[in-house]
């Protein structure tokens, strides 16, 4: 027997209660406990401990499951219970049951102390002990570093010297971190470095929510288990690809962490990059989580920033004024920003994919806060028919074709298409067709966090992005970063509108225009 | 929105069905299957729309309600359509049928089936003796029975084992598929050893006792000993003898399980009989042949100890 990892079903030995046939057979995790860093924040108040518990209600944590926070307080196992309890009764998907909270309430835990504390390590990792001995989560815990970069040496480091980073034959450490993933390629080089010192690369887990999301998983399925897109998915009929990420939220409360980073870093480098590249990836050979990350490996180094960069790109800061209903200010006003930022909040930049299928297709990339409305979409527009044997003015009204991936909200897809108009002459308009995947199906379908937590404790890697995945992201990106540093300020643009004005000419000098969400 | 069609037609059905959907928008668009439901019409059709329902969230539907309304009387369709909030995601049709009509339902359904999308039948009740063969079973590419819902469980299994098709499944099986995780998972750890013997103790009536036994059988090829319990609670406990100590699986009050392995600590996990609103989800996210079923009905014969008339039946 070689040497396996427990939790996964697929490694090591057969278990003869497996059957690949058996679909119905849950995914229960194997015994484990997660250890949470920075359990004070957002994040994990808002995503994590309610998808710990909407697991638990669906019966796939392990019996015995543990929770450890570890924050700054002066709190007991109690304290934290019951902030944990809070959580999951604002923010759970699944309904409150008290049978389910009583079992998962047992298993927490809470460690009071700094990152720089021995003392409070030397505590945790005696907790994390205790925990294999009374709740048999048998050495295997996931530490998820729900804090600043800054602070990841200094934990990496504690966790390697009290021997919680150290893995065993019999038991698996894993570190789930959260983007930002460095500002730059050097320092995500730096940081991959830091993590990479005390975990190895297979057992770092890198969240990008998006990846967890349906219908994200879904471009997957509808590109490569269908016939019907794939011959056309390539230069010969995509004319341009639009990759779209617009919130309607301005900065709000997180103006400190925004400053310095802007729209580019925040979700170019990660979210859309990450896209396109399912977008425009090859068919991987299997659903193996190597196979499939090998083909977006390959997709993002063919890709770069496409010049003069000057007239592909666009950035812009958001003024105040009308949002829909509502007035709002602009981001100089906004509190604890500084007046002369130049921080970008509205980000778009024009990127070629140097392959065979994707030469001479542009992808337009955009991102912004305080935008029209929040919608997150990829359109692939397609070229015109080469020859129309109609009468000008019968196709007046026609556009191009477009097949449109709604990633959220309403998600689903949409093809666009033209179609003849009722009456005795012959015009053709655009209409559209609607596949709904959203209002109907996402009602009981999980969250991007609990997916991905789960695929942390069976140590399931493909959604994922690797080390190598991020450096290559940073690298398509840093070009623009760099010039956007070296001249210029952001242009500004309305709250509630789509932008600034430069980005509707960086997309029309190639004759295109940006589709409305 | 509730629609009342009395004394109808199914193409006044169709007709009343397209125009709700120009005047509400597209409610019945994307759908993804046809659920038939075959009942007696009362207080059991109500419970089973009501369970389609929930699990329409998930598996946006057409729900079509056969109700077996009086045979002494003339023949008359009474129709219901409900859309929007009175319907989950999906649409529901109760179709109530009267007279000789009561015996028609795989007639009356064929126009209001969904065009290209999987059909799918439940008999929450009473099942066709042979549910492949039944008019509306043979419309379907799966059939959802329970036989927890026979008069007597244990023979029902033992006829569905004899005359089972592929597309067919039962609820009494949907309700194990947490214990079958619960003990899957924990094979999945060290020690790897095999599992000498089983045994699984239930309520004498319970069905999903037998399966789970069958499934143990057909998966270990060992001896699997099934005990009877006193009637009512379904299932109390698993065990899987190893050489390094037995795995357990117990359930004492049917709600909490406690797992318990040699060296570790014992661990409980909540284990409450399952609704049929969960198990039907679950019966429509598969519309393939469930084969580990198939091989856990065919392996009860070689279970040790079911007691009931139906295991001597087997075994002669």
């Amino acid at each position: 027997m070689t040497r396996r990892e427990p939790g996964s079903a697929a490694g090591g030995r057969h278990n003869p209660l497996r059957d690949v046939r058996d679909k119905r057979l849950p995914r229960i995790a194997g015994p484990c406990g997660l250890t949470i860093f920075g359990v004070t924040g957002d994040l994990s108040r808002k995503k994590l401990m309610p998808a710990i518990y909407d697991l638990a209600n669906r019966g796939l944590l392990p019996p015995g499951f543990a929770v450890t926070g570890f924050a700054r307080r002066q709190w007991t196992h109690q304290d934290f219970g019951e902030m944990i309890r809070q959580a999951v009764t604002e923010h759970a998907r699944t309904p409150f049951r008290q049978v389910v909270w009583d079992r998962l309430v047992e298993g927490v835990r809470f460690v009071p102390g700094t990152f720089d504390d021995d003392e409070a390590f030397d505590n945790l990792a005696a907790t994390l002990a205790d925990l294999d001995r009374v709740r048999g989560t048998s050495g295997n815990h996931a530490f998820y570093l729900a804090i600043p970069p800054s602070a990841f040496p200094v934990v990496c480091k504690q966790l390697a010297r009290t021997g919680l980073a150290a893995q065993g034959d019999e038991y698996w450490r894993r570190v789930v971190i959260e983007k930002p993933f460095g500002h730059d390629l050097h320092s995500a080089r730096e940081l991959n470095q830091v993590v990479n010192d005390v975990f190895c690369e297979d057992s770092v887990f890198r969240i990008d929510h998006y990846l967890g999301k349906e219908t994200v998983q879904n471009i997957l399925a509808m590109r490569f288990a269908n016939q019907l897109f794939d011959p056309i998915w390539n230069s010969n009929y995509v004319d341009h690809v639009q990759i779209t990420m617009a919130e309607d939220i301005g900065l709000g409360g997180r103006a400190g962490y925004y400053d310095g980073i802007g729209a580019a870093r925040d979700v170019i480098q990660n979210h859309l990059l990450q896209l396109l590249a399912l977008t425009a990836m090859e068919d991987p050979v299997s659903f193996h989580p190597a196979a499939l990350r090998g083909e977006k490996v390959k997709v993002l180094s063919a890709t770069r920033p496409v010049g003069p960069l000057d007239e592909t790109t666009a950035r812009g800061q958001y003024t105040g004024g009308w949002q829909g209903s509502q007035q709002v200010v602009g981001l100089h006003e906004e509190a604890g920003f500084d007046p002369d930022s130049a921080t970008e909040t509205f980000a778009a930049i024009t990127l070629e994919v140097g392959t065979r299928r994707w030469g001479g297709v542009p992808f337009f990339l955009r991102t912004g806060k305080r935008l029209g409305r929040r919608v997150t979409e990829i359109a692939v527009v397609f070229t015109r028919a080469p020859h129309l044997p109609f009468d000008d003015t019968m196709t007046e009204e026609l556009g191009r074709n477009a097949l449109v991936i709604r990633v959220q909200p309403d998600e689903g897809v949409t093809i666009r298409f033209g179609s003849k108009v009722p009456g005795t002459a012959m015009e053709v308009r655009d209409v559209t067709m609607d596949f709904n995947y959203g209002t109907s199906f996402t009602e009981t379908s999980p969250d991007a966090y609990e997916r991905l937590l789960l695929d942390v404790l069976h140590g399931e890697p493909s959604l994922f992005p690797v080390g190598q995945e991020v450096e290559l992201s940073w690298q398509i990106l840093d070009p623009v970063l760099a010039h956007w540093a070296a001249a210029g300020t952001p242009e500004p643009y309305p709250a509630g509108s789509w932008g600034p004005e430069s980005a509707d000419s960086m997309i029309a000098r190639t004759g295109r225009v940006w589709r409305r969400p | 929105m509730i629609v009342d069609l009395p004394s109808t037609s199914t193409a006044s059905v169709n007709r009343a069905l397209v125009e709700l959907r120009e005047r509400g928008g597209a409610v019945a668009l994307g759908r993804v299957l046809t659920l038939i439901i075959v009942t007696d019409d009362g207080e059991q059709a109500e419970n089973a729309i009501e369970a389609a329902n929930a699990a329409s969230h998930e598996h946006p539907c057409r729900v079509l309600v056969l109700a077996r309304g009086a045979k002494r009387a003339a023949a008359r369709l009474d129709a219901q359509i409900r859309v929007g909030g009175d319907a989950g995601a999906s649409e529901v049709l109760v179709l109530r049928m009267y007279g000789p009509l009561a015996d028609q339902g795989a007639s009356v359904v064929v126009p209001l089936l969904l065009p290209d999308a999987p059909v799918v039948a439940w008999w929450p009740g009473a099942a066709p003796k042979v549910p492949a063969d039944d008019p509306v079973g043979r419309l379907a590419q799966r059939r959802i029975t329970d036989a927890a819902a026979q008069r007597n469980p244990g023979r029902s299994l033992d006829a569905t084992r004899r005359c089972y098709a592929d597309g067919d499944t039962d609820l009494a099986w949907t309700r194990l598929t947490l214990w079958r995780g619960l003990l899957a998972a924990a094979l999945d750890h060290p020690p790897h050893e095999d599992v000498d013997a089983a045994e699984v103790t239930g309520a004498g009536d319970s069905p999903s006792t037998e399966l789970l036994a069958g499934w143990l059988r057909s998966c270990l090829n060992t001896r699997v000993r099934r005990v009877h319990a006193g009637a009512g609670g379904g299932i109390s406990s698993v065990v899987l003898e190893r050489p390094s100590g037995p795995v357990k699986l117990v359930r004492p009050d049917g709600r909490l399980g406690v797992l318990s392995q040699p060296g570790q600590p014992d661990r409980t996990v909540p284990l409450a009989r399952r609704p049929v609103r969960d198990c039907l989800a679950e019966e429509l996210r598969r519309l393939d042949p469930d084969e580990i079923y198939e091989a856990a009905l065919h392996a009860l014969p070689a279970v040790i100890g079911r007691g009931s008339t139906s295991g001597r039946k087997a075994r002669s």
